[in-house]
């Protein structure tokens, strides 16, 4: 009963969406109030269903009704409670299910937060919204259905994906799924401004608050899902260029231009086409993003053969929307008219070199992602494209665009002289280069990449405390500077803090694999790790073998270590759960590899020291404040009707 | 100089730049393309010999050996055609298992064995590498052809 009210739900919520979708866009066109204010309670009503829907899913598994099928080959029962209910969107469907409710959930706080726009402008935000939420119900209706019974029903389900059993994946796709939908925001605004004509500068700064917003719970998500990487795959990487990764990583760097280039069109009136265009673009990688991961065609390219209609519709949706938005943007885009000119040393020029350069990184990472499903697809021969690659074509790129970061925000708008910008950056710039190349020589190995690390680091950091102490001698004080400023600054800082933990981690860790016997010694990085054995242990949904691992500095006790090896019921499956001894300085990390006798005495160890690593995502958690803090300043939320860009406008971001 | 020639110039350096950015983006690319054969292909001297690639198939039953060190695995990638001899020394994958797909990344050595630097299984247990079911395919393709 309850799985066909969430059936019920999600057909009254599609039949909402389009209202939503036909009568304000039809309205704003001809300037009918009526229909237009039909927008508002549509996308209201829109997410009161998709949240029934969505609950009555999440009933379905919390019961474990293993005659829904979507729950039978997902959840188990003897799988822990709170799995159960993420267990809700660890599937195709489920997963479309959640995409859904965001969309709708941003679509309502549009509706709520924009009480000071013009009617028609709410109207086709609202309307495009009500179109992309018409396309995803009707994906999930006609093919991917989380509510199709299984006849007769299973006597228990398949379990969950041991892997996905862990709480960073409870929270890692809906943060992911806030961003790629907020980037719907972005779009629909831009689409609605295209079809108005009305790019101004009032445009980008009611785009922009959203746009900030959905860039830092992308971000959120994009970290917990490393973290979640590193701790729970049990080989102690964070990032391995998988196109899964991938997927979420191109979006963000499209959102990350957008949010730069937006910062101009709101200042200064320029750039309006590029803004418009960057705007789509993220929005298409997100909708890419989605689809990448959850349709199967990254394990393979037949996936789409064996199930035609899902290929044959996400197809269609991405040729419908990609190719909609850019048809009418070349329709509209030259009717737009340029703002203020700027000389090629001005804030403008370095942030259009900032927008090339992550666009261009952008493209080696769709390029390392498309290309081997492109072959594979057309029966040229399976490739694969491995980090190398993208290690050496992503760091030499992003180097120069973290040196402009630290100029950037401290240039004037219009233009700047050069030799100025020499005086004041020039101790920044000696200090910053003689911490990278000293710096490695205190630690183990002379690294030409950390020098790099650690050179930008530095001068990340000390151009930001230049930017705070000129605004602080102009007589500003640290609590009346706005929010802005101090988003972009934490943020900018975040940055720095990360890579300096990338630059250690990536070049000083070390790792060991060892055959260890009851009592066996191992000594790494000054620490002595003693093997105790392991001990039978039962979970709720699995056996494992619990390791102890004795871990010493200079003969005092650091941390008693439980690596397991669990096997998990249902699906047999076995896993690797790491045990790491984090601080702020580095991470102990030890997984169990697999029993080398049969009494299970003796075990293949992996063992590793990761210096600093917790500074990659604190530095990330930095950059997400502080793209919260951006998004609230005030100046969002008064004189939002102002349209002129202020021309003297000289400070903020 | 005059805004117009400023205004070629720059454009000038910026399609240097791109055009910089691209030839570099192509020729990591080129060079770090890792491409994938199947023991088959191996057999017939279709691999290269101075490049990583990855191969695919079936660990053969009971080729599993282990050298006394522990941590050093021999074992034989098969594609039910023709099969090869795989060394790697390290932690293997959760779900590296006799009869079961596996995929591995290394060189070949001079003496025809496969020295791999990466073993790849998926994280799933009903489910085969692509590329070690691409293997198979092609190998049953072939002795269709050749039973004909």
């Amino acid at each position: 009963m309850i799985p066909e009210l969430g059936h019920f739900a999600l057909i009254i919520a599609l039949l909402l969406a389009l209202t939503q979708a036909i009568l304000p866009l039809y309205g704003a066109q001809r300037g009918n109030l009526t229909l237009m204010a039909v927008a508002r309670p549509a996308a209201q009503g829109q997410f009161i269903f998709t949240v029934l829907a969505f609950f009555c899913l999440a009933y379905s598994f919390l019961t474990n009704d293993f005659s829904v099928e979507n729950v039978a080959r997902n959840s188990f029962s003897q799988l822990p409670e709170v799995y159960r209910i993420t267990a809700t969107w660890g599937s195709h469907e489920g997963s479309l299910l959640l995409w859904v409710v965001i969309l709708a959930f941003w679509t309502t706080a549009v509706s709520v937060f924009s009480r000071r726009l013009p009617e028609d402008m709410v109207a086709r935000v609202l309307g495009v919204m009500g179109l992309i939420s018409v396309g995803f119900l009707a994906f999930l209706l006609t093919t991917s259905n989380p509510f199709d019974r299984l006849l007769p029903a299973a006597l228990d389900g398949r379990d969950m994906n041991p892997l996905l059993q862990d709480w960073g994946m409870i929270i890692h796709p809906p943060m992911l799924y806030m961003g790629y939908v907020g980037f719907a925001v972005a779009f629909a605004f831009a689409i609605a401004a295209l079809i108005s004509g009305r790019l101004d500068a009032a445009w980008a700064r009611w785009s922009r608050p959203w746009t900030t917003v959905a860039w830092a719970f992308l971000t959120f998500g994009i970290v917990l899902g490393s973290w979640w990487a590193y701790r729970e795959l049990g080989w102690g990487g964070w990032w391995f260029w998988d196109p899964t990764e991938n997927a979420s990583f191109m979006p963000w760097l499209a959102g990350t231009a957008l949010l730069h280039s937006l910062a101009v069109t709101e200042k200064r009136g320029t750039f309006k086409a590029w803004t418009v265009l960057l705007a789509l673009t993220a929005f298409s990688l997100s909708l890419l993003g989605t689809f990448l991961v959850r349709s199967g065609v990254l394990s393979s390219v037949h996936a789409f053969a064996t199930d035609p209609a899902r290929g044959a519709f996400i197809l269609a949706f991405l040729a419908v929307v990609i190719g909609g938005s850019l048809a009418l943007y070349a329709w509209r885009a030259p009717k737009m008219l340029t703002g203020g000119g700027f000389t090629w040393f001005s804030r403008e020029a370095l942030l259009l070199g900032n927008n090339v350069i992550l666009l261009a990184a952008l493209g080696s990472v769709l390029l390392g992602t498309l290309y081997p499903l492109l072959m594979d697809a057309l029966g040229m021969g399976k490739i694969s494209v491995g980090p190398p690659y993208f290690n050496a074509v992503f760091v030499p790129l992003m180097a120069p665009a973290l040196f402009l970061m630290g100029i950037g925000p401290l240039t004037r708008w219009k233009g700047d002289s050069i030799p100025g910008m020499f005086a004041r950056l020039k101790w920044a710039l000696v200090i910053s280069l003689a911490t990278g190349l000293l710096l490695p020589l205190t630690l183990e190995g002379y690294k030409p990449w950390a020098v790099l690390g650690f050179t930008l680091a530095m001068w990340i950091l000390l151009t930001v405390l230049i930017g705070f102490r000129e605004r602080l001698a102009h007589g500003a004080r640290l609590t009346s500077l706005p929010r802005a400023f101090w988003g972009m600054q934490l943020a900018h800082l975040g940055m720095a803090w990360g890579i300096a933990g990338i630059a250690l981690v990536a070049n000083y860790q070390e790792e060991r694999d060892v055959r260890m016997n009851v009592g066996d010694h191992a000594v790494m990085a000054g620490y002595t790790f003693t093997f105790k054995g392991t001990t039978e242990h039962l979970g709720p949904n699995y056996r494992a073998a619990k390791g102890t691992i004795e871990v010493t500095r200079d003969g005092k006790l650091v941390a008693t270590m439980h690596p397991e090896k669990r096997i998990y019921n249902a699906s047999g499956m076995p896993m690797t759960e790491a045990a790491i001894h984090p601080n702020f300085f580095r991470d102990v990390y030890v997984a169990l590899g697999e029993p080398l006798d049969e009494q299970a005495q003796t075990w293949a160890v992996r063992l590793f020291h990761k210096p600093f690593i917790n500074w990659l995502w604190l530095g990330a958690l930095l950059m997400v404040i502080g793209g919260f803090l951006a998004a609230s300043d005030r100046r969002y939320r008064i004189g939002v009707k102002t349209t002129a860009p202020a021309g003297a406008a000289t400070q903020g971001a | 100089m005059k805004s117009r020639h400023k205004k070629l110039l720059v454009i000038v350096l910026a399609l240097a730049g791109i055009g910089i950015a691209a030839a570099l983006i192509l020729n990591a690319f080129q060079s770090n393309l890792v491409f994938f054969f199947s023991p088959t292909q191996v057999a017939n001297g279709e691999a290269p010999t101075d490049r990583a690639f990855r191969i695919g198939g079936l660990v053969e039953e009971g080729s599993i050996k282990r050298d006394p060190d522990g941590l050093t695995v021999r074992f034989v990638v098969t594609d039910t055609a023709k099969s090869m001899n795989v060394i790697y020394k390290g932690i293997l994958p959760d779900l590296f298992k006799e009869g079961k797909g596996v995929v591995a990344e290394g060189k070949q050595g001079a003496d025809g064995v496969f020295v791999s630097t990466q073993v790849l299984a998926k994280h799933d247990e009903n489910y085969m590498p692509p590329e070690a079911a691409h293997a198979l395919e092609q190998a049953q393709k072939a002795q269709e052809t050749l039973a004909k």
